[in-house]
């Protein structure tokens, strides 16, 4: 019997073409994602090398960050956004790539709808020129962002030059308590092992609050790999997965199913694999988690209190300074209370149907605080559908919360849907980063979208557990 | 298309302290709507210079013309945009010095032929508070000899194995070395069942 081996070895080494000159290794893209930002300057290298799409059949486009959310009616009223739409129609029309655009009735967040038409798979390498692609590897996929010339790469040779990252393996023991999600597994994660302390691997996550998640919530915990400064995160394949994959428009169908889930289950990690490092987190220790400052690491328990220089190593003190003057927070203070200005639930992190679910439960007790502007943005055209033959939009709209087109929004404001002055927004979204809202000085606080419908209607940070 | 071999830079440094500091500082989003890289440049980092009111290192006098720019931990973490190096290239920036980068940033650089070279933590402050008191001195960055000298002495410097040999080869230019494969990339489509089609 060959060595245990674990799924990113797996994958890794199906993906091979060659080892190269540098001692990177030349992978093969299985599946290329792009949207309008960073694919137009890729399309112009490519042009001026003569070059073509090596294997178009494998590129798949979208339009989700420029993409208005009040009316997607062609032309865009934003010439800048129209145009790199239009660039993108050229390009994919050019060289013969699917484009899934609002007409094809399955737009949405690149992260958003790869899943939910079964193009993301398994046991695939997948990339694309967005750093969230992580989130792919919630299905045992090895996935991650790469930069415009590295699409261009990709779009000329289906590959990319690669250094092997290590691999950590994270475990989440016990159980998660009442009104603690995904989200907040992901936060405490990065919490633990701080922003950069995933550089140079990739997260394999499991133990039995990862199994026991949905492959919806799976998704939240991988899309945040890297704002823990992995540039990859996966689970692996199980029982949940073949049962989202069922069905899905990409899926292979009937027998070849069967075939497909054999070498999908097979690809998962062997018992006794070895991994250059465990860790292993209490997921019954979680409470709702929110960010008190500006990089998604500095984030507490809704029931803690913001952190002092005393409780913090002399190294993070000036970081510490830097995020409260930021945010305009005291040292000690509880992170409860804080008053919000603006509420945001979607994003590839939390903005697909589960989450909407969670957020109406939250919505349907009260109304939206007076002083907040509330944004309700679903991924895709898909989860936008099936809220509504839900009544999710209904809830949220008689509750006082704006229901949107589907788009990237407020997660990093490229469309008209921006944070103004100092506002303080509770987002769903992944980045507290200054400024990422759209207003230079703006302020996030993250969290999950129950605890962003509960801080809209309270018009405060509040402790879902206690609204639930 | 550069395919230019990069073995030694030199030039004056800039000291930009800080950890943690993510792409969208860099370059705030409203700079991506675009279908171009050109004018970045002026982007760079404006939000925290405006918000510094000319106290920020990109605006201060002293690193005018300096072509290093000497960072801190995780620099470059967040977003995948690569616009940001595109940025600081645009800005006057051939290379970075620093403690840790955001690895999307560092390989968005090499494909850029921009190095990021790390120090220890004793001689990157060491490096930092001379520049900051000699702002005039020449930096010199050897991908050969993996080291960086300065008027605070000569120190090892490390760069990823194949990111080097990438630079001082003069492949780091990705798109022709991957071609180079030919149908090996075809055969190894071929293996994967579900190119095959299950
Ligand atoms: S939702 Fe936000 S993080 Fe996700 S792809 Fe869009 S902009 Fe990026």
């Amino acid at each position: 019997m060959s060595q245990p081996a674990t799924l990113f070895d797996k994958v890794w080494d199906a993906h091979r073409v060659l080892d190269l000159p540098t001692g990177q290794t030349q992978i093969f893209v299985g599946l290329h994602l792009i949207h309008e930002v960073t694919s137009p300057q890729a399309f112009a290298m490519l042009r001026e090398l003569g070059l073509p799409v090596r294997f178009p059949l494998r590129t798949f486009a979208t339009v989700d960050h420029i993409i208005p959310t009040d009316s997607q009616i062609r032309p865009f009223s934003d010439e800048v956004a129209e145009s790199m739409m239009s660039e993108l129609e050229r390009n994919c029309r050019d060289h013969g790539i699917q484009l899934f655009d609002t007409a094809s009735g399955h737009q949405g967040i690149v992260h958003v709808i790869g899943p939910e038409l079964g193009l993301t798979q398994p046991g695939m390498t997948i990339a694309c020129g967005d750093s969230h692609t992580s989130t792919h590897g919630a299905f045992g996929a090895i996935a991650f962002g790469i930069g415009t010339s590295q699409v261009r790469d990709v779009l000329a040779t289906q590959c990319l030059a690669m250094a092997r990252p290590q691999l950590r393996r994270i475990e989440v023991t016990g159980k998660l308590g009442h009104g603690v999600y995904a989200k907040d597994v992901i936060l405490g994660i990065i919490r633990r092992l701080g922003v950069n302390g995933g550089v140079g691997y990739a997260y394999e996550y499991a133990g039995p609050v990862i199994e026991a998640m949905t492959l919806e919530e799976r998704m939240t915990v991988c899309n945040m790999s890297v704002e823990g400064g992995a540039r990859c995160g996966y689970v692996n394949p199980d029982d949940a997965t073949l049962d989202y994959l069922r069905g899905r428009l990409y899926a292979p169908e009937g027998e070849a199913f069967d075939r497909a889930a054999a070498w999908w289950r097979s690809m998962a990690s062997d018992p006794g694999a070895e991994y250059a490092d465990v860790v292993e987190l209490p997921g019954g220790e979680l409470g709702p988690s929110v960010t008190w400052g500006i990089n998604p690491g500095q984030n507490l328990s809704v029931d803690e209190r913001i952190p002092t220089p005393a409780d913090v190593p002399d190294a993070e003190r000036p970081g510490l300074a830097e995020a409260l003057a930021y945010m305009d927070l005291r040292p000690g203070q509880p992170i409860a209370g804080t008053p919000v200005d603006v509420a945001f639930v979607g994003s590839c992190t939390n903005g697909r149907i589960s989450d909407l679910r969670e957020a109406a439960r939250v919505a349907k007790t009260g109304n939206v605080h007076s002083r907040v502007r509330a944004l309700v943005v679903p991924g895709s055209l898909a989860v936008a559908q099936q809220a509504e033959d839900e009544g999710l939009d209904e809830i949220f709209r008689a509750a006082g919360f704006q229901w949107r087109e589907p788009g990237c929004s407020m997660c990093l404001a490229m469309n008209p849907d921006k944070l103004s002055g100092r506002e303080v927004c509770a987002s769903s979204s992944n980045r507290n980063f200054k400024g990422r809202q759209g207003s230079p000085s703006g302020r996030t606080l993250l969290m999950s979208p129950a605890m962003v419908a509960a801080a809209a209607i309270h018009g405060k940070v509040v402790d879902v557990r206690e609204v639930l | 298309m550069g395919q230019e071999a990069i073995e030694r830079i030199s030039g004056r440094g800039c000291v930009l302290r800080g950890d943690d500091i993510d792409t969208d500082r860099i370059i705030p989003a409203r700079f991506l709507k675009a279908i171009t890289f050109d004018g970045l440049g002026e982007g760079a980092f404006l939000d925290d210079r405006e918000a510094a009111k000319g106290n920020h290192a990109l605006d201060d006098e002293r690193f005018e013309g300096a072509s290093i720019l000497i960072v801190g931990g995780n620099f470059g973490c967040g977003s995948s945009r690569e616009h940001a190096p595109q940025a600081l290239m645009r800005f006057g920036f051939r290379a970075f010095i620093g403690a840790s980068f955001g690895e999307i940033f560092a390989g968005n650089c090499t494909a850029l032929g921009l190095p990021c070279v790390t120090l220890d933590g004793a001689d990157l402050e060491a490096l930092m508070e001379s520049v900051e008191l000699d702002p005039g001195q020449q930096i010199q960055i050897d991908l050969q000899e993996m080291t960086v000298t300065s008027r605070a002495g000569s120190v090892h410097a490390h760069i990823p194995p194949g990111t080097r040999i990438q630079l001082v080869e003069g492949t780091w230019d990705g798109t022709r070395a991957l071609l180079d494969a030919g149908d090996a990339i075809e055969e190894a489509a071929g293996r994967l069942p579900y190119v095959a089609g299950f």
